[in-house]
């Protein structure tokens, strides 16, 4: 009896997150996915029916032109590319910073590390959106940067800084820091400090020691932060367009484009759709590290 | 033991942490080939001390020579001595052999070199079969071994070794503590090893200090610790010991006795006594060399007040322990004495048995006689 209501209790537990996944994920992704081959309509909704009945029978049509028409017209295979390199190079810089940080914060004592982790945490507590307005103000023409260096005499002409690459990256690289220092702080966090004072005592000097024992051990932390940057940042779609080139279009303004402004949801979703494949790979890369490094560790 | 021959010296070693002293004034020497266990129990400053030896801690006070050399500002990864870590600290993302080619290739040997300095070594250890094994994959006494073959593979002077059985249980670590013994006197290594366990210090050391509140409190061989402990706090922590307390007689100076009410009889040494007349001693006698008899030794009529070296009392437990048995003796002032006896006959019945009233004695030259 006891054992029954204990298993009818794991079900339950079990099912929230299955139904919550179906409903919110499973579905609406089919749903994507089928409107994808879905010829445009000027109608409400925007495209034609995808079953087509014959003599009685559903017949699906099945309309791939969305997808050869991604990769006929260049701005889509452009978008694609600027987003991955976006992304790449964002996470990168997000890697470089978050690293030394996330061990600092590891390495501190009591008091010292909750300050410096609350302090990470704290930009989650204003909009997403304003936090990335400000630095409109602070990059552009006549802007706080280039008031300060011009008033220090480290620049006579201001530097065009907004609507770059460069600002497109600062924006990232500032939003989605926290992604990357979090997962690598729980790493760290957890690394036993016995293995370090042994590989000193075995004659490695602290920079071997880092080399060789602390950064193979963070590499499931580093993956983890990487792709929780990497992931959003492909699709990103507020940053570029308030700090971004007007001329270079990232995918997700495309996508926003393609569905708001020119109201054509079936090529909509096979930009979205695409997008999904070229990253499932990264996404599986983690599911296998992650498996491993289960496995290492019981 | 001359001067040369002191390979480690400590030298006034204080370790302050915040406020609380770790290591309070420590002086010792070790010498080469030695095994010396420095044994505690816990916060008693022992793991401190030898992490400055390894250089994870500074002393706070002092210095520490090692080979002659100054070690005050030499960090540990350029210090000629290797540490093998009570948890043992092997690198989880590495295989057998990876963990003991490390130390190696800091030094900067050549890859054949530490192929074949590798296999020397896990044939010590008797680990050959194992290299491509992570950590994780080995049972707690291969962990053990390994991280004794990595911390040996660099030929260190000086091995620092902390707990190195605790983690093991009781067969394996028997069977571990003469193979460690084999291992040092084969290379030669002097061994400074830190335990809580006084057979495991007992059975592997050379020499031994007892550590107390951050104080080194007696340093000698086993059996000198063991039989002539300096005061009550060894005696009682190493063994187990009777401390009567009595009141030095003060007689001729071959003629010495303590009158100990407790007892109910007097303590005869014959024995210079480190104390004046009437001043209060603790005598210290082993269990084991107390006899136990039936019938009142050498055809004494009783016992009394006067009587030297023997008391009167009834068993009041007995527990059996297999190659002997101890028992706990009330004597009549109601104090209760240990004694063991080995189990030489089969036969149950033979043996003293619970509530029989029994008489206990022991040599001029058992007691021990503490003034602190």
């Amino acid at each position: 009896m006891a054992q029954n209501m204990n298993q009818r209790a794991r079900r339950l537990v079990m099912g929230i997150p299955l139904v919550w996944l179906l409903l919110l994920f499973v579905l609406p992704f089919l749903i994507v996915l089928k409107l994808s081959f879905s010829q445009e309509q000027l109608s409400i909704p925007p495209y034609a029916p995808f079953l087509h009945w014959v003599n009685g029978l559903p017949q699906p049509l099945l309309h791939i032109s969305n997808y050869t028409f991604l990769f006929t017209d260049p701005l889509y295979i452009s978008a694609y590319l600027y987003s991955l390199k976006v992304a790449l190079v964002s996470t990168l810089f997000c890697l470089l910073l978050g690293y030394p940080m996330a061990y600092v914060i590891a390495r501190a004592e009591g008091t010292a590390r909750s300050v410096l982790l609350m302090l990470v945490i704290l930009p989650f507590w204003t909009s997403f959106l304003l936090r990335v307005y400000a630095w409109i103000g602070l990059l552009k023409h006549n802007g706080v940067i280039n008031n300060i260096l011009m008033y220090l005499g480290v620049i006579h002409q201001p530097l065009t800084m907004l609507q770059t690459d460069f600002a497109v990256y600062v924006g990232i690289v500032y939003s989605y820091l926290p992604f990357m220092i979090l997962p690598l702080y729980s790493n760290l966090e957890k690394h036993d400090v016995a293995l370090l004072e042994a590989a000193a005592d075995l004659g490695a000097r602290p920079f071997t020691t880092f080399l060789r024992v602390t950064l193979p051990q963070s590499v499931p932390g580093i993956i983890a932060g990487s792709l929780l940057v990497f992931i959003p940042a492909v699709g990103e779609y507020v940053v570029p367009s308030l700090l971004g080139r007007t001329d270079q279009l990232m995918i997700g303004r495309v996508l926003s484009d393609e569905f708001f402004e020119n109201r054509d949801w079936p090529l909509a979703s096979a930009v979205a759709i695409l997008m999904l494949l070229m990253l499932v790979v990264p996404i599986m890369l983690f599911q296998h590290s992650g498996g491993r490094q289960m496995e290492s560790h019981r | 033991m001359n001067e040369q021959q002191a390979y480690v010296r400590i030298e006034h070693v204080t370790k302050r942490f915040d406020d609380f002293v770790a290591v309070d004034d420590v002086s010792l020497d070790v010498h080469r080939g030695e095994i010396f266990c420095l044994l505690g129990g816990s916060g008693s400053g022992k793991t401190t001390l030898l992490r400055m030896l390894a250089g994870f801690e500074t002393p706070s006070a002092g210095r520490i020579l090692v080979d002659g050399r100054d070690m005050s500002t030499v960090p540990p990864y350029e210090r000629p001595v290797n540490m093998m870590f009570q948890s043992y600290a092997l690198f989880p993302h590495m295989n057998v052999e990876k963990n003991i080619a490390f130390g190696l290739e800091q030094e900067g040997l050549g890859r054949d070199e530490i192929r074949r300095r590798v296999g020397e070594i896990l044939d010590i250890v008797k680990m050959g079969t194992f290299v491509h094994r992570k950590p994780h994959q080995l049972s707690g006494g291969q962990r053990q071994r390994i991280a004794l073959a990595r911390a040996l593979v660099k030929r260190p002077k000086l091995l620092l070794l902390d707990e190195p059985l605790a983690a093991l249980d009781r067969k394996l670590r028997e069977h571990t503590q003469f193979e460690l013994i084999n291992i040092q006197k084969a290379l030669g290594v002097t061994f400074i090893v830190v335990t809580h366990d006084q057979e495991e210090a007992m059975t592997l050391s050379t020499r031994m200090g007892v550590m107390n509140q951050g104080r080194i409190v007696q340093v000698g061989t086993p059996s000198q610790i063991y039989e002539s402990p300096g005061t009550r706090f060894i005696a009682d922590f190493i063994g187990s010991v009777n401390l009567f307390e009595g009141q030095v007689l003060g007689e001729t100076e071959a003629r010495q006795r303590i009158r100990c009410t407790e007892l109910g009889c007097v303590i005869r040494v014959d024995r210079h006594l480190p104390a004046a007349r009437d001043a209060t001693v603790w005598a210290a006698v082993r269990p084991e060399k107390i006899a136990m008899t039936r019938e009142p030794p050498d055809g004494l009529a009783e016992v009394n007040p006067e009587t030297e070296n023997v008391a009167r009392g009834r068993v009041r437990g007995i527990a059996y322990m297999g190659d002997a048995s101890v028992y706990l003796v009330a004597l009549d002032s109601g104090r209760e004495v240990r004694v063991t006896l080995p189990n030489t006959a089969r036969d149950a019945d033979q043996r003293i048995g619970r509530d029989e009233i029994v008489f206990l004695s022991w040599q001029t030259g058992s007691p021990v006689v503490l003034t602190e």
